[in-house]
């Protein structure tokens, strides 16, 4: 028996973000907490679910979770595996992905997300890896949902750089760049889910996770959240979702330890 | 038409200082013995593409042989950040780094113009990304029949590529094999190929089809270096060394380990140390 009672918020953040995604979804799938969440959702409810890492590989089904987005597990259970070029333009840029799913290093509250560098770009504070994908899987997807674990340093008033687009200013501004696809619809954090304002497109917060307050929502956004109407309480995870999770975590440590140990 | 060579003689007689060279491999197939052979060679100024700079061009910046990397995601996969490449960033060591940053996208598809004999690239990206405001690189065109605006950025051609692939024939054509990223596209984008190989076999009757082949006349040297991706993997004959990804992440986090690793493991090493490496993966 899986022990019920002591869930970590990252597990809820995973779970609560494995949950949006349905059967007939085709994901595009993002490294670190995406990936641990699409395959949750793979293995539960969502068996159909073709997954997409942009190394080519499409309709995978890794057993454990890769440490790259190129691991050999994940073309091994591809249903086939193409070029980058071919990626990018047919399946990518040609509509196809229903889902992008993403992680942030700074986000802001229209879903801007920067993974670039913090400080001035040209002589950075820090350099971060970049975009890779991202600011064309922001705006080819027909939508992106978003994961990240709440912090003033990561949830901010205004990101240092635009490294993909999410809502930009608000309101109809992805429409004004000539971008047709809706953009984030979706932020799952470990503390909350989040959803776009049909008008404003702020994120706003829609369901509070088992045992979390509105005040700890606030202390860990560096901007002024905004609640729903009616905020729910998300459903705690099943035993069937967490002992899935917390299974393919245990292979992916024991895998990923290789012939040294891992830190 | 392609020549069998070692190691040493296929660098020497390929990589000049100053040029503009591509070590490519999504993930996979990365050619690290053909980088470290570069590194003891003591090539110097290179404008280095790469989609993810990931552990050797972190190995190469750090020894000083860049002046320039062109790249669309610089991070060690999985683990974090590009450590001796950010010195080079944010401190200038061992020399300063000019950096030409552009999305997957446009890389992929830059790759694929080079490949393809056209100047520049044309896809539908960029919306509203930074990028555009600081890579001058990145322009837009206007589709002539539907008045679409699209990015466009210039194709890559490099000076020379270096890729690692499963095996040659003897005749010198190269198969690749699982994610083959853009393996085809930057020989066919180069002037120069560089194709280090797990193995040489007689032929390769019986293959698939529609294998991704690259014929021996657009190869201009092959290395058998068995191995010669570790940590990277060769699908097919071993795994990723992800414990070793992990590892990196600790020797670049600080100058003088860094220093005593590369001499230590890549410096007074030769070719031959990666087959050992691989074994029991």
């Amino acid at each position: 028996m899986t022990d019920l009672s002591n869930v970590t918020p990252t597990e809820m953040m995973t779970i609560a973000a494995a949950r949006a995604l349905s059967n007939d979804d085709v994901c595009f799938v993002g490294i670190g907490a995406p990936s641990a969440a699409c395959n949750v959702a793979r293995l539960t409810h969502a068996p159909g679910i073709t997954l997409i890492y942009e190394s080519g590989t499409i309709g995978t089904a890794p057993d454990v979770l890769p440490l790259s987005i190129g691991d050999g597990e994940l073309c091994a259970t591809a249903v086939t595996t193409v070029s980058v070029p071919e990626m990018f333009r047919y399946w990518l840029q040609g509509g196809r992905v229903t889902v992008g799913f993403l992680g942030a290093a700074q986000l802001d509250r229209f879903g801007n997300i920067n993974t670039t560098v913090i400080g001035d770009y040209h002589h950075p504070k820090v350099r971060l890896p970049g975009g890779g994908g991202a600011p064309e899987i922001a705006t080819s997807c027909q939508e992106v949902f978003i994961t990240m674990k709440q912090t003033t340093r990561g949830m901010v008033e205004k990101i240092d750089f635009f490294t993909s687009f999410g809502h930009g200013e608000g309101g109809d501004h992805r429409k004004r760049l000539g971008i047709s696809t809706k953009g984030p619809t979706l932020l799952v954090t470990d503390l909350a889910i989040w959803k776009p304002d049909a008008e404003s497109k702020e994120f706003t917060v829609v369901s509070l996770h088992p045992g979390v307050t509105r005040e700890k929502v606030q202390e860990t956004c560096g901007w002024t959240v905004r609640f729903a109407a009616t905020v729910e309480e998300t459903p705690p995870p099943t035993e069937l979702e967490l002992t899935t999770l917390r299974d393919l975590h245990a292979r992916t440590a024991r895998a990923h330890g290789g012939k040294k140990e891992q830190s | 038409m392609a020549q069998f060579q070692s190691l040493r003689e296929a660098v020497a007689d390929n990589l000049k200082d100053g040029d503009t060279v591509a070590f490519e491999g999504f993930t996979h197939l990365i050619p690290h013995a053909a980088a470290h052979e570069a590194i003891r060679q003591g090539r110097r100024n290179l404008t280095l593409i790469r989609m993810t700079p990931d552990i050797i061009y972190d190995q190469m910046i750090g020894m000083g042989l860049a002046k320039a990397a062109v790249f669309s995601y610089a991070g060690n996969p999985g683990v974090g950040l590009l450590r001796r490449m950010r010195d080079a960033i944010e401190n200038q060591w061992p020399v300063p780094l000019e950096t030409v940053e552009h999305s997957h996208a446009a890389m992929a598809n830059a790759y694929e113009a080079g490949a393809a004999g056209l100047p520049c690239a044309i896809f539908r990206g960029y919306r509203g990304a930074g990028l555009k405001d600081v890579n001058p690189g990145i322009k837009s065109v206007i589709c002539p029949f539907t008045g679409e605006e699209l990015a466009a950025v210039p194709a890559h051609r490099p000076d020379v590529a270096f890729i690692h692939a499963q095996k040659a024939n003897k005749r010198g054509d190269v198969l690749v094999e699982g994610i083959v990223g853009v393996q085809k596209e930057v020989v066919l984008a180069a002037k120069r190929a560089v194709v280090t190989v797990e193995e040489i076999v007689d032929d390769f009757a019986g293959l698939h089809p529609n294998l991704c082949v690259l014929p021996h006349w657009t190869v201009t040297s092959i290395v058998k270096v068995p191995g010669g991706a570790h940590p990277s993997y060769t699908h097919g004959y071993y795994a990723r060394d992800n414990a070793a990804y992990l590892e990196w992440d600790k020797i670049s986090a600080d100058r003088d380990l860094f220093t005593r690793w590369m001499k230590d493991n890549v410096l007074d090493a030769t070719p031959d140390v990666f087959a050992e490496r691989v074994k029991g993966l």
